[in-house]
């Protein structure tokens, strides 16, 4: 059978066939392969987009990292540290960073920011994006070259005074971007330039402040970075610098701009296998009124696989029609993906139609679009001669394995674009299951519908409500297909809302209750009495209190942290290992902690002091009960011994710990501490702000309502990006919507001219209607709304650990939302039906 | 006269929920090379599910068809298509064309699914002779039953068939083109030296086949020769 429908599709008779019996149908055939369009557009958008930003990358590498080796870390550079940059020669320029407030003393505002003081000619390639343009060089002998935005949210300009800590300055421009760095970055920690000199005078860098020290490097041309790093990694390691090369960072960007196109790819492809539903059921459809032209055709003399052959060429047509709009519409698209992606690209991209892509795109729509179509072509083969004789022919009895056969096509072609598509295998399957119970659970539902429409649809129901409902289980209703598309679109649409409200719920609620909501830190030991009592003047309490000491990891186990570096098999990851540690010690547990081992507090003795660790950092550095971990606290040793296992909610706003020392342990170290408050309106807040400001430059204030507006605005920058994708799939379900509404529309037509020559009124006739669309939308509704908090629910609980939120009002909404568009579609698509002479139809039929 | 339908104790039945119900009862009979023969009989007598068998729409429960000589029963579907094109003519009571080809392509199919390129001369001539040579690019929504009709016999004939199965032809016209139709039938049928076997309710059209067998409950109960 394969061998001659191959065969015959090779043949001039089959596509001359197909193109004559398209004839009565084009227009509908056409209107079905643009609900692929959508699907395929997307994919190539995306594609050719990714090969741009691949190209973008490679070209642009030298000036994504700005220098050709970075070298990082959390402790000033010592003496041993300057001797390897010596060595390694090249022109160099240092960089500190660091969170300060920046205070804009014309309007009083005050914010945290990122201070990067900067001394040499950093960035070596690319340039930093300033207004005006040669800001980036005039910050270097003073001033400060501040973010856009926050000047923007201040009202500030060039010019202007600012007061960053201790240091007053002024604004000489504005930031716009920094090669290799994400819009979304900088929303999160706006940046503020300096030059070094004037951050080492102003003095804001203080014993024990939280700072990274980064020095870059630009060498001789023909230098082989890769090589002089791997040369010196154990120095590197063993004074825990981190290195970044243009070659790795190339690789790292590459791999996350891969994992974003990737994501955008499998949102499209759910609106491509959407539009293969559509195409499914046109098919089914088309196959349905082509009963007795194939059953002539096989008593002509029309083989099996002639007349397989014929439908399946149409459908070939249909599926390259759609690739061929799809790839048109994909280059449009892509002319606009730069604008729709910008927050989230460090880089430029040039546009450019990337073929390649295109055709790869093509070719997966096209695939998947004959699969789908494959299912009820299938039908063709066993349509019997019979039927051009009898009004009624018994099906086989026959079970038809090759439709089991195109399933596990179908199947293997979704499997195969997943794959190709996600990082790992289990990433693909999750996609597939999830989607094949979104889809299973929809047609569940419509089966479902049809179910009790016509077991439970009494004669107590007026006229009206009785036919309209009996539409949804009658033969040829569109109940499975309608319910799907409409359902698969609200699915998508609801989840993302519901799971932006969760997060936002959530933090909102921290916001409300009487947590603390006012984050105080960078206090040095003898400014405590004094923040203290500003506070109690301005009527806040200070609701949490806890001194900082930075240290770092020497050994665990009695293994040095440097040979644990260099050891790959212990699986404590790299970062763990070489991050500063933010430690306090006291005799209590706070109250987003739970004690799940050991005992707390404990006595220190004079050669081990116990330590409470949470759990989830014991588990990274693969550390039990009684294990012993020896920390550097700023170049003195520190052994302790692991005597509590802490679970710590980290989602609450209060000081939490990785590592909690008991009392008479840490005293000596150099700290700085970190105070919470509660002010309960943004004036009080403003006020505090303003205060601390004012009187202490150093101390950094946050505003939980930062935070919230920050993730917020974060958040939307990424719904943004996921709803233009999902903007596909709905509009996709629209438009097999609408077809779907077209291919029933001559059964309408002929249903309601019948009805309205037994009696029946055009607002009648037109109430069916309505009713049948209203339950169809309802339903899709329901069935969608309650898919999406299932999927929300999942996301919350399993990727974003937060409580899951129900929204009820966003429920109703997208409940009456799908409702009135389906009618409005539904009604739109019928609108002719009323107005058909019934002669017309009757002579027709 | 050698045999170009052979029907051999032909039985068939339905599978229903109540146990298999017969149609057919050991139907045997067979038509000579050229020779004309009709089947009657009432609504449920089996007629058509006859002529479906005869013609190797459908398989026999019991007994075995035989057309040119071949033995329907071992062909398998393809089999069966390919013999329906070497041998096998249809005329249908609801005419049967493809309402998406005009009446040329609908004469032309046939010949064109044995791979017959150059059919489109013979297909102008056959329509002229049932005198449609000015409707060649008409589609079957814009020629009246008659024409439909006309155009089904046409293509009836493309394939130069030895045996023509018409089930009904007359069925859905009125007397007067009936009548016109039928004349072609049998005028076609002289010409091209082509069996003949019809379903028909008009005992006058039955009348002028040489042969008639009359069905009753799925058995013959009359088989008269003239």
């Amino acid at each position: 059978m394969i061998a001659s429908t191959l065969q015959n599709l090779l043949a001039p008779l089959t596509w001359r066939m197909a193109w004559r019996d398209s004839r009565n149908s084009r227009r509908r055939l056409i209107v079905f392969s643009s609900s692929i369009v959508l699907g395929i557009g997307a994919l190539v958008a995306i594609a050719s987009f990714g090969k741009n930003l691949e190209a973008a990358i490679e070209l642009q590498a030298k000036a994504l990292l700005g220098a050709d080796l970075v070298l990082g870390s959390r402790q000033a550079f010592g003496d041993a540290e300057k001797k390897i940059f010596a060595e390694l020669g090249g022109q160099q320029a240092n960089e500190i960073s660091f969170s300060s407030m920046i205070r804009f003393p014309a309007t009083e505002g005050s914010r945290l920011i990122q201070v990067r003081a900067l001394d040499g000619p950093f960035p070596f390639f690319g340039a930093l994006e300033t207004d005006p343009p040669n800001a980036g060089q005039e910050f270097r002998s003073g001033g400060a070259l501040v973010e856009e935005g926050v000047l923007i949210q201040y009202g500030a300009k060039v010019g202007d005074v600012v007061r960053i800590g201790d240091l007053t300055t002024k604004v000489v421009g504005s930031l716009k971007k920094v090669p290799g760095e994400t819009v979304v970055f900088a929303t999160i920690a706006p940046r503020v330039y300096l030059s070094l000199g004037e951050v080492e005078r102003a003095k804001l860098i203080r014993e024990g402040s939280l700072a990274r020290y980064k020095t870059f490097f630009q060498f001789p041309a023909g230098t082989d970075v890769g090589a002089l790093v791997k040369e010196r990694k154990p120095e590197f390691d063993q004074l825990r610098l981190s290195s970044d090369t243009v070659k790795q960072r190339q690789e790292n960007l590459g791999r996350s701009m891969e994992n974003l196109t990737n994501f955008l790819s499998l949102v499209g492809f759910i609106a491509l296998l959407l539009g293969g539903v559509g195409v499914a059921s046109a098919i089914h459809t088309h196959v349905k009124q082509k009963l007795s032209s194939v059953a002539v055709l096989r008593c002509l003399g029309a083989t099996n696989a002639q007349t397989f052959a014929i439908y399946l060429a149409q459908s070939m047509a249909l599926g390259a029609i759609g690739a061929g709009g799809g790839a048109a519409l994909g280059v449009v698209v892509q002319v606009g993906l730069p604008r729709v992606l910008k927050d989230f690209l460090p880089l430029t991209v040039d546009f450019g139609i990337a073929w390649g892509a295109v055709l790869e795109s093509m070719v997966a729509g096209f695939g998947i679009c004959v699969l789908f179509a494959l299912l009820p072509l299938l039908a063709v083969r066993s349509i019997s001669p019979l039927v051009a004789i009898r009004a009624f022919v018994q099906p086989s009895a026959r079970r038809d394995f090759a439709q089991w056969g195109a399933i596990a096509l179908l199947m293997l072609g979704i499997g195969g674009f997943l794959v190709r598509h996600t990082e790992r295998l289990q990433d693909a399957a999750g996609f597939g299951v999830g989607l094949l119970v979104a889809f299973l659970t929809l047609a569940g539902a419509a089966k479902l519908l049809v179910f009790a429409t016509r077991k439970f649809i009494g004669p107590s129901l007026p006229y009206v409500w009785r036919q309209g409902l009996a539409n949804l289980h009658r033969p040829g209703n569109r109940t499975l297909l309608l319910l799907t598309s409409l359902g698969l679109g609200t699915f998508l649409i609801v989840t993302l809302v519901l799971v932006q409200q969760t997060l936002l719920t959530q933090l909102v609620s921290s916001r409300q209750d009487n947590r603390a909501n006012t984050i105080l830190f960078d206090i040095q030991t003898d400014q405590r009495q004094a923040v203290a009592a500003l506070l109690k003047e301005q009527g806040l309490p200070v609701l949490d209190e806890a001194p900082v000491v930075t240290m770092r990891l020497q050994s665990i186990k009695g293994i040095d942290v440097e040979d644990q570096l260099s050891r790959k098999t212990n699986g404590i990851p790299n970062w763990v290992l070489r991050r500063e540690f933010r430690s306090t010690f006291r005799d209590t547990l706070s109250e987003s902690e739970k004690l799940t081992a050991g005992s707390w507090p404990q006595k220190a003795t004079n050669d081990v002091i116990p330590v409470s660790l949470d759990v989830g950092i014991a588990k990274d550095l693969r550390v039990v009960m009684g294990d012993e971990i020896v920390w550097d606290v700023q170049g003195v040793p520190m052994t302790t011994r692991v005597a509590a296992l802490r679970e710590v909610d980290w989602r609450r706003v209060q000081p939490n710990f990785f590592v909690v020392f008991p009392p008479a342990s840490l005293e000596a170290a150099p700290a700085f501490h970190i105070m919470t408050t509660r002010a309960d309106s943004t004036e009080v807040s403003a006020n505090l702000q303003r205060a601390i400001a004012r009187k202490f430059p150093t101390i950094s204030t946050i505003d939980v309502t930062l935070i919230l507006q920050t993730i917020d605005s974060v958040l939307g920058k990424v719904a943004f990006v996921i709803r233009f994708m999902a903007l596909f799939t709905v509009l996709t379900g629209l438009l097999v919507l609408t077809g779907a509404i077209l291919t029933g529309r001559f059964q309408r037509v002929q249903e309601s001219v019948l009805l309205r020559t037994l009696g029946a009124t055009r607002s009648q006739v037109r109430q069916i209607l309505l009713v049948e669309y209203a339950a169809l939308g309802a339903l899709a509704g329901l069935t969608g709304v309650l898919l999406s908090v299932g999927g929300a629910w999942a996301l919350s609980r399993f990727v974003f650990q937060v409580e899951f939120a129900l929204p009820v009002t966003i429920i109703f909404v997208a409940l009456g939302t799908v409702s009135l568009l389906t009618m409005a579609i539904g009604w739109l698509g019928s609108r002719g039906v009323l107005d058909e002479p019934p002669l017309v139809i009757l002579r027709e039929a | 006269m050698s045999e170009i339908l052979e029907v051999r104790k032909v039985t068939k039945s339905f599978a229903t929920t109540a146990g298999p119900l017969p149609v057919l009862k050991e139907i045997s009979f067979h038509v000579g090379a050229g020779a004309t023969c009709s089947i009657v009989g009432p609504s449920g007598s089996g007629k058509t599910t006859l002529l479906g068998l005869c013609a190797g729409l459908d398989q026999p429960t019991t007994g075995e068809v035989l057309v040119g000589g071949r033995s329907l029963s071992g062909l398998g579907e393809d089999g069966l298509a390919r013999l329906r094109s070497e041998l096998v003519g249809f005329v249908f009571q609801n005419f049967q064309l493809i309402p998406t080809l005009t009446a040329l392509e609908n004469v032309m199919v046939p010949a064109e699914l044995r791979g017959d390129t150059g059919a489109s001369q013979h297909a102008v001539e056959l329509l002229g002779h049932v005198g449609l040579a000015e409707r060649l690019g008409h589609y079957p929504t814009q020629l009246s039953g008659g024409e439909q009709q006309r155009v089904a016999l046409a293509r009836a004939f493309i394939n130069r068939p030895q045996i023509l199965f018409a089930d009904e032809p007359t069925g859905n016209l009125d007397s007067e083109t009936s009548g016109r139709i039928v004349e072609l039938l049998f005028e076609l049928n002289r010409a091209a030296g082509t069996a003949l076997v019809l379903v028909t309710h008009d005992l006058e059209l039955s009348a002028r086949t040489q042969r008639t067998i009359r069905l009753r409950g799925g058995a013959v109960v009359e088989d008269v020769s003239r």
